[in-house]
Parts: structure tokens; C-alpha cells; sequence
């Protein structure tokens, strides 16, 4: 691949969001059941993993989803389209989940565990991989990578693949477990992930960057050298 | 580099214009993120050209982010779904 096609990869041209978006509000607005069913289809799975990083109960979780549905119902004439319809939506989400965490009283807050995960020396590969500092070669691979040669189509497809994607998943801190769940699971954008937990930006980029490390260690440990 | 002496190395390690794999590996996310200065993205893709070994590690990293969005799991269970319809009907009859 070219750099420029990389560049390119890197800043894809966002699909239309912003129309789908304001058709989906408008049909929303109009009653449309259907459309009612496909945002629940679409968000509700991402929705109940966001509440229970605030609640600590999956039931509360999903009472916490259901009252912001009502909110949202309530509030869509209002909805002025300044923001994305899944940024709207997320906020009041997490101002609900947080409203009910505080009274429940869970103890430790979002903001606190991601500051100490985004904090101090976590390297994304094992410093044992490479060279050690005064050799020749000095900070390079100390052993060739081996190329994962399955395609996406066999390779990434396999239940047992995405077996191990989850469980490495699980193993995760919790913040790096909600921001890499919400982004490159439920496929929330950085700046939506920012808001949702009220993260910098800075923090969110290390957090994924420490926890997207992690599960390609653990893909490549349970691939090629098991 | 086989006449590669400690100094040089270690100048080598400190050049700041280039990068050890070591290093790149902690770039890939803010390169993918296109949070890298122009400098940065230079470098990075300076070394990107030059080794054989890191462009295999920014592949896998691209096809691990592609196995986590597979994951996605969409739809709500019947119950879930009957209670929400049953608020969204209130709210339009309403």
C-alpha cells in the first residue's frame, strides 16, 4: 500500500451520517414506528454496555437505557440537530447513568480510573521484543514479526477468533475496556467516545492505544506462536 | 552495519529523525488516529519505508481493530423490545 492510499485510509471520507441522521429524526418525529425499532436495534446493545461502566447492576443498567429512551421521545421536537443524533443520544445516556451511579454510590468515578490508566508506562509490545538499548540495532525487532496470513474472511470470521477478541477484551481495565468497546466494537467516533465518558482527547487516544496493544498481543500469543 | 560501534548506536537511538521499531509501535494508534504532527507522521512513515518488520505490526494492529468491530452485537432481547414499543406507542398516541 502506497503511503498516500494509507493517508487516505487513515481520513476516510465519513459516510453521509449527518443526512441519515436528519432522516432518522424526522421519522422519528413523524411517529414512524419502524424507524423507532431500527435506532432500539442499532443502539440499545452499545447503550446498556455504556450504563453499566456508571451502574453496577445490568438490570439498573437496562432501566437506566429504558428512561432515556423516554427522554429521548420527549425531547425530539426539541432536538435541534446541532450534534449528531448518537452524540445526542449518548449524552443523555450518560447523564442518566451518572445521575443513578451517584446514588448508588459506586465509589470510584469514571474520570478517576481513567486517569490512572492513561497514567505512567505501559508499553504496547513486551520490551523483551526488541533489542536491548547498547547493541547494535538498538530498539528494533529483536525477532522478525510473522505476517497473521489468513484473510479477514477466514481468519477474522472464525467464532473462535472473535472468542479470543472478547475474552481479551474482558481482561482489560475497565476504562481501556469501555473506550475500546465503544469505539472499535460499537464504533462510536473519538470525539463521541470524549464526551460519552468525559475523556481529553489525549486521554481517550492512550487508553485505546494501551488497549488495542493488549488484544493484538493476545490474538498474536493465541495465532501463530501457540 | 556490521562496523556499527556503540557510539554510533547509540547516536542511531537518539537521532531525532529517526524512529526505533520500538518507539513506532507506540505511534501506531495516533497515526491511525491522524493525531500525529506533520514531523511525527514523517518520521513514522520514514521507518514505515525502511523496515520489514513494522509494516507487518501496523497490519495486524489494522486487522485486530477489524476483528473488534465484527464483534458488534446489535438488536435487543423480545422483552426489552415489547416494553420500549409499548412507551414509544404512549408517546404517540400522546
Amino acid at each position: 500500500m502506497s503511503i498516500d492510499e494509507r493517508i487516505a485510509e487513515r481520513n476516510p471520507t465519513a459516510p453521509d451520517h449527518a443526512a441519515a441522521d436528519h432522516l432518522l429524526v424526522a421519522a422519528l418525529r413523524a411517529g414512524e414506528e419502524a424507524a423507532f425499532v431500527a435506532i432500539l436495534e442499532r443502539y440499545q446493545a452499545p447503550m446498556v454496555r455504556l450504563a453499566t461502566l456508571y451502574v453496577r447492576e445490568r438490570a439498573v443498567a437496562e432501566e437506566v437505557v429504558q428512561e432515556t429512551w423516554i427522554g429521548v421521545l420527549r425531547g425530539i421536537d426539541g432536538f435541534e440537530e446541532r450534534s449528531s443524533f448518537k452524540t445526542w443520544l449518548f449524552r443523555i445516556l450518560t447523564n442518566q447513568a451518572k445521575r443513578r451511579g451517584a446514588r448508588e454510590g459506586r465509589s470510584v468515578p469514571f474520570s478517576a480510573l481513567a486517569r490512572a490508566e492513561a497514567d505512567g508506562s505501559d508499553p504496547a509490545v513486551d520490551p523483551e521484543r526488541f533489542v536491548p538499548p547498547g547493541r547494535e540495532n538498538a530498539g528494533h525487532w529483536a525477532a522478525e514479526l510473522t505476517e497473521w496470513r489468513q484473510t479477514p474472511e477466514d481468519r477474522f470470521v472464525s467464532g473462535e477468533t472473535h472468542a479470543r477478541a472478547k475474552a481479551a477484551i474482558a481482561g482489560l481495565p475497565p476504562a481501556q475496556r469501555a473506550v475500546i468497546t465503544l469505539r472499535d466494537v460499537d464504533g462510536l467516533t473519538a470525539e463521541e467516545v470524549c464526551q460519552a465518558l468525559d475523556l481529553t482527547q489525549g486521554n481517550q487516544r492512550v487508553l485505546l492505544h494501551r488497549a488495542r496493544s493488549k488484544v493484538r498481543g493476545a490474538l498474536e500469543r493465541n495465532g501463530e506462536e501457540a | 552495519m556490521a562496523d556499527a560501534d556503540l557510539v554510533t548506536t547509540a547516536a542511531v537511538d537518539t537521532d531525532p529523525d529517526t524512529l526505533t521499531c520500538r518507539q513506532f509501535v507506540e505511534l501506531v494508534t495516533d497515526y491511525l488516529e491522524g493525531a500525529l504532527s506533520p514531523d511525527e507522521r514523517a518520521r513514522f512513515e520514514t521507518h514505515l519505508l525502511g523496515c520489514d518488520d513494522c509494516p507487518i505490526y501496523l497490519d495486524q494492529m489494522r486487522q485486530t481493530i477489524r476483528t473488534l468491530g465484527a464483534l458488534s452485537e446489535e438488536g435487543l432481547a423480545p422483552a426489552a423490545k415489547a416494553e420500549l414499543l409499548t412507551i414509544f406507542r404512549d408517546w404517540n398516541r400522546g
